[in-house]
């Protein structure tokens, strides 16, 4: 997994609440058996004006200008800046896949669905709680300032403005040792296989139909 | 000290270790398999060299890319090439790995969540996951269950357990009795048209009082798995005997002495008399009225006798847009009545509705009549080929096709998508499913989510109507 420490780049808004995981990565691209590759469908429905279809080339494909991320001053963003609810629906890891693919590292927001924040941990992206007014404040910064770039902090745990405004973030101790150190869970998991296959042990004792009855 | 909850009783009997940074290992007893999220987990273990934890926790079937139509030929037969590849790659994973899979063409196949309690594969007191949101359908049962990303499937394939954090406890109550012609899924719109999409986010939500005590096996899955369209990764429903009831005799559900031991165990699956809940909403439930979602999020929804919602009445102004946006987007005019949309697709299916029950509800309300003119297409996709078998000897799919309806073979088909059964740009479709997101059932497709009866009614009538007013 990629690490996620210090990163500035540049700042796109996407102004609307309950963006959900089917308008992120449709459903035709969940085909894939590969984990990469997603980029190019990121927000396919609303990037482009016809339908996309899987495995297709996607340069020449007829673009919709109003989107924000095919504006000329959102070229090269890596840091979305969304509203309530970003993320919710289908627990679909596609969706932080092709964040990630397209180069977004950050995605700032009021509030998550869960699966999505989870699964975004497990992908060297990371999503950013603020509160309503500062996020408020931020959509009109961007709305401002062409070029406009924030800078994340992990270590300090800080989202800083171009004006050196330092804004503090919440994140849970075990995931953001996860995301500095880029460490696969499952290897962190497996130093504890004693605990696992003691607890196991009197699960046979307290429920034994549960084991050996599916094969 | 107060009593516990039903959710932290499952959640405690499965501690595994409580890590220091705040984050529990929990032990996961069963682990639901399909081909979409599942292809990459798989590689995963190969890439690091791992073997499945346990091989006897898990089960599969592709439900997703299935075509529901003639499909005796296999998978051979799947005409999209992509899709041919992921059910192709589902099964030779579990035949490389040795997991119990019913294949495409198996009786036992079906959509993970109809055919996981089907089986027994899900029994109450268990802890479980799917790469799928709409796991929370398997909490009807007293199970702890979730969806999970598809590092955690291969997290949980390879490690048996799942790192989380303790959720919340919210107690939805509803009280009295429903309506004739209102249904599970009616009750359940309802809640997220109370609490709200992201209403429940955090919380596990039990679901409690008179109407879910009343309710069935079917009705209590067609809640809980819809406790994610409000925010809520997990729904539960305390055991009672309606529970023991629809388990026992189930493939994998224990036998003889094992039965009665785990009867007894279960009879705890219940939250304490004074356990107390972070958050409690009650809800009258002779106040439902049939639903029916106007707009883009499942929280969009009003009774059929109501109108679509005026973003003048509303102040906040990122619901102005969002409320103008879903307008647009379902071609829709502010304070037009529900009963005068007109529709171009019925599908009756999808893991909420699927089951038997529903499908004898939808038989029900078409019986005698015929599908209108208007309607392109109305789909009957049972849940499982169990559930298809038990309605044809009932002689549903008899009436279904009477009236006009097309009687399919189960898979997930067009809550989704992902198959060839879809909606064409701008059709607006009276769906039993569980999203109405823009795009969902195709691209620039309209849909209204709605009971089996609703749905069943609309056929019929070509718009939305009162399914009451076809039942009295």
């Amino acid at each position: 997994m990629n690490k996620f420490t210090l990163h500035t780049g540049i700042a796109a808004p996407m102004d609307r609440a309950n963006i959900d995981t089917d308008m992120i990565i449709p459903k035709q691209f969940l085909k894939s058996i590969k984990r990469s590759g997603f980029g190019k469908n990121l927000f396919d429905e609303l990037r482009y004006l016809d339908e996309g279809l899987p495995d297709q080339e996607c340069t020449g494909r007829p673009l919709n200008e109003d989107f924000v991320l095919n504006k000329a001053r959102y070229q090269g963003t890596s840091i979305l800046l969304a509203r309530e609810n970003f993320g919710c629906g289908s627990s679909r890891e596609h969706a932080p896949w092709a964040l990630e693919d397209f180069g977004i590292r950050s995605v700032i927001a009021p509030s998550f669905a869960e699966i999505f924040y989870n699964n975004c941990f497990k992908n060297g992206l990371l999503p950013i709680v603020l509160s309503d007014e500062t996020v408020e404040q931020l959509f009109k910064e961007v709305a401002a300032t062409e070029g406009y770039q924030l800078t994340v902090d992990l270590e300090r745990q800080l989202v800083v403005t171009p004006a050196g405004e330092e804004i503090a973030f919440e994140i849970d101790e075990f995931r953001k040792h996860c995301l500095l150190n880029g460490l696969d869970d499952i290897g962190l998991t497996l130093q504890h296989a004693d605990d696992i296959r003691a607890y196991e042990d009197k699960r046979k004792q307290q429920a034994p139909w549960l084991f050996g009855a599916i094969k | 000290m107060a009593g516990k909850t039903l959710y932290d009783k499952l959640f405690e009997s499965h501690l595994v270790r409580q890590n220091e940074d705040g984050s529990s290992l929990i032990y996961i007893d069963r682990q639901v398999l399909h081909e979409v999220t599942s292809p990459q987990a798989f590689e995963g273990l190969r890439l690091a060299g791992r073997q499945p934890w346990r091989i006897d926790a898990n089960i599969a079937t592709p439900d997703h890319n299935v075509p529901t139509t003639e499909r005796s030929a296999g998978v051979d037969q799947i005409a999209d090439p992509v899709s041919r590849i992921q059910v192709k790659t589902l099964d030779s994973n579990c035949d490389e790995f040795g997991i119990l899979e019913f294949k495409m063409n198996d009786q036992r196949q079906g959509i993970v969540h109809v055919m996981a309690p089907e089986q027994g594969a899900i029994l109450p007191g268990v802890t479980a996951v799917c790469g799928d949101s709409h796991t929370a359908t398997l909490g009807a049962l007293g199970a702890l269950a979730h969806g999970v990303g598809t590092s955690e499937v291969e997290h949980v394939l390879a490690t048996q357990c799942l790192i989380t954090k303790k959720m919340k406890n919210m107690l939805v109550r509803v009280d009295g009795e429903l309506g004739i012609g209102v249904t599970p899924k009616d009750v359940v719109l309802h809640v997220i048209g109370v609490i709200g999409t992201a209403g429940g986010t955090g919380y596990a939500i039990e679901f409690g009082g008179d109407v879910f005590r009343n309710m069935s096996m079917e009705g209590r899955m067609t809640v809980c798995n819809m406790a994610i369209e409000a925010g809520a990764r997990v729904g539960l429903v305390a055991v009672d005997q309606t529970t023991v009831d629809y388990v026992e005799g189930r493939a994998f559900a224990p036998k003889g002495a094992q039965w009665l031991q785990a009867v007894e165990a279960w009879k705890d699956l219940v939250s304490d008399t004074d356990a107390e809940f972070d958050e409690v909403v009650v809800i009258n439930g002779a106040e439902i009225e049939p639903q029916v979602t106007w707009g883009t999020s499942p929280e969009m929804v009003v009774g059929v006798g109501d109108q679509v919602p005026n973003p003048a009445n509303e102040t906040d102004q990122v619901k102005i847009d969002g409320i103008n946006r879903a307008l647009q987007y379902m071609g829709l005019e502010a304070d037009q009545k529900i009963t005068d949309i007109k529709l171009d697709r019925v599908f009756i299916g999808s893991c909420t509705n699927s089951r038997i029950e529903d499908l004898r509800d939808a038989a029900k309300v078409v019986e005698g009549r015929k599908v209108a003119e208007n309607i392109i297409q109305a789909l009957v996709v049972p849940g499982s080929g169990l559930v298809k078998e038990q309605a044809e000897k009932e002689g549903l799919d008899k009436i279904f096709t009477d009236a006009g309806l097309e009687w399919r073979e189960p898979g997930c088909s067009m809550c989704l998508a992902m198959n060839p059964d879809k909606l064409g740009n701008g059709e607006h479709c009276a769906s039993t499913s569980n999203r109405n997101f823009e795009g969902r059932q195709g691209f620039g497709g309209r849909t209204h989510l709605v009971s089996p009866a609703m749905a069943a009614a609309a056929a019929v009538a070509g718009h939305f109507v009162d399914v009451r007013e076809l039942i009295k």
